[in-house]
């Protein structure tokens, strides 16, 4: 119990921790498939609160992770380009590539942007006409619609000088990747909040119904997850295997339909390759043809590059809860988030950083 | 990169459905906010906001814990909200 303290509710904290104890009589496997519950889960030592028989395990829910490294080395090279300016999120410019960073070529002198919207980048392109602006867009479902409404403002205006370099993915085929495997071994899954406050939850119903397994939508805080994991528990301790939600502050079974129908308007769904996964299909977008004007791999000609991954990086198998990131050689030692051989150690929101960041350590002093 | 931000409606300008924006106070810090997907929100009403778009509207007190564990935890830069700026649970009550 040693992280309670840093709980604003330490006794709230320690009731569900106490519910969830004594509701557990077998093992079982939990899986989180967002990167800010999987940031929340090892910041606050969540797992040591609960009995040795409920294990954690993380999902592949950080998209600037599983951004293939083709598409990083795509970027640095549109980077490169005189005349190109390039603006994205700031975790996904300090991934590296096979040879640099996106950092890297800025010092070299390119036009290299830090945003906090895909409004911001076509602001930069609104003021300078002169420079061809390239916004690099990753993101699950929660991003899509901004990233969408930026391409579509983009037409409406008739900015031309606006681009858009697209590595968007979605959760449910992630999802059912993992419980299609023969080796899968998780039987619940903490729902993504933020998606389905933009998704809803109908996909995660079929997802329930066909696999049998739980899934309740969580928020990102301490208590959230641990209430999420309660409530995963009770299911999986009746023989139930439902959609429910934890997260109704910000969620509803409906999800935001003017921000769905935008996503719709703007992208279409595609196969796509998840970094150290491989590909899966229909599991990203892509910009429809009507916008395909403003689609960055098309506009500059990019062909697509094959590169291969570190053989020794044991990522596929972390990403889908197989393996924990410790039981991998590099762990900490050839693979640090300083020089990430993979998908996640690249991101603090990525298992292996997150591991890296708070329970090496403790493995330390083990 | 999945966090939202809860921030309150000071203001709303704009017209046309897809550019409706908000002036929105994050505790202190104050920024322009797309409200295209929420077109419910009224002045005053309490937003999250991921990537410069509110994607949904939640109630004062939410929002209040919401902005103090993100200020807790180092994420409202993911906002571009500069930490030490903002005074979490001071909300702007001038809409």
């Amino acid at each position: 119990m040693k992280y309670c303290d840093e709980y604003r509710d330490p006794q709230i904290a320690q009731a569900i921790a106490g519910r969830i104890a004594n509701a557990t009589t077998r093992p079982w496997v939990l899986m989180e498939v967002c990167g800010g519950q999987t940031h929340t889960l090892m910041r606050y030592g969540i797992g040591d609160l609960l009995p040795d028989s409920i294990e954690l395990v993380h999902g592949p829910g950080c998209p600037v992770c599983v951004t293939p490294l083709e598409l990083i080395d795509q970027a640095i090279r549109l980077a490169a380009i005189p005349g190109v300016t390039l603006a994205s999120f700031g975790d996904m410019l300090r991934v590296p590539g096979s040879s640099t960073d996106l950092f890297d070529v800025r010092a070299g002198g390119a036009d290299v942007r830090v945003v906090y919207s895909p409004l911001d980048a076509l602001k930069i392109a609104r003021d300078n006409p002169e420079r061809q602006v390239v916004f690099f867009a990753v993101g699950f479902e929660t991003t899509a619609p901004a990233n969408a409404m930026a391409v579509w403002q983009a037409h409406h205006e008739g900015i031309a000088n606006f681009s858009m370099l697209v590595s968007h993915v979605l959760v449910p085929p992630a999802m059912r990747l993992i419980l299609q495997s023969p080796s899968n071994r998780v039987q619940g899954f903490i729902g993504p909040g933020h998606v389905c406050s933009i998704m809803g939850f109908g996909e995660y119903h079929d997802i329930a119904r066909e696999f049998g397994v739980p899934i309740v939508i969580g928020g990102f805080e301490p208590l959230d997850l641990l209430e999420a994991i309660s409530m995963l528990v009770a299911q999986l301790e009746e023989g139930r295997a439902e959609v429910e939600n934890q997260y109704s502050r910000s969620v509803e079974y409906d999800g935001n339909l003017p921000a769905q129908n935008m996503m719709r308007t703007v992208f279409s769904v595609v196969n796509r390759k998840w970094r150290g996964i491989g590909e899966i299909e229909e599991s990203g977008l892509v910009l429809r043809d009507e916008y395909a004007a403003y689609d960055a791999q098309r506009r500059f000609g990019l062909e697509s590059l094959e590169v291969r991954e570190p053989a020794e990086c044991i990522s596929a198998l972390v990403l889908q809860g197989q393996k924990k990131p410790v039981d991998c050689a590099a762990f900490g030692k050839r693979c640090t988030p300083m020089t990430p051989l993979g998908a996640p150690m690249v991101s603090t929101e990525g298992a292996c950083a997150a591991w890296y960041q708070y329970k090496r350590h403790d493995l330390q002093h083990a | 990169m999945c966090l939202a931000v809860p921030g309150r409606v000071l203001s709303i300008a704009g017209e046309d459905p897809a550019f409706r924006s908000g002036w929105i106070d994050f505790c202190g810090v104050r920024k322009t906010v797309n409200l295209a997907f929420t077109p419910e929100v009224r002045a005053g009403d309490f937003v999250l906001v991921h990537v410069g778009f509110a994607i949904s509207r939640i109630n004062r007190e939410e929002a209040a814990r919401t902005f103090a564990f993100l200020a807790h935890i180092g994420a409202l830069a993911e906002e571009g909200i500069t930490p030490g700026e903002a005074s979490p649970g001071n909300w702007d009550d001038a809409a």
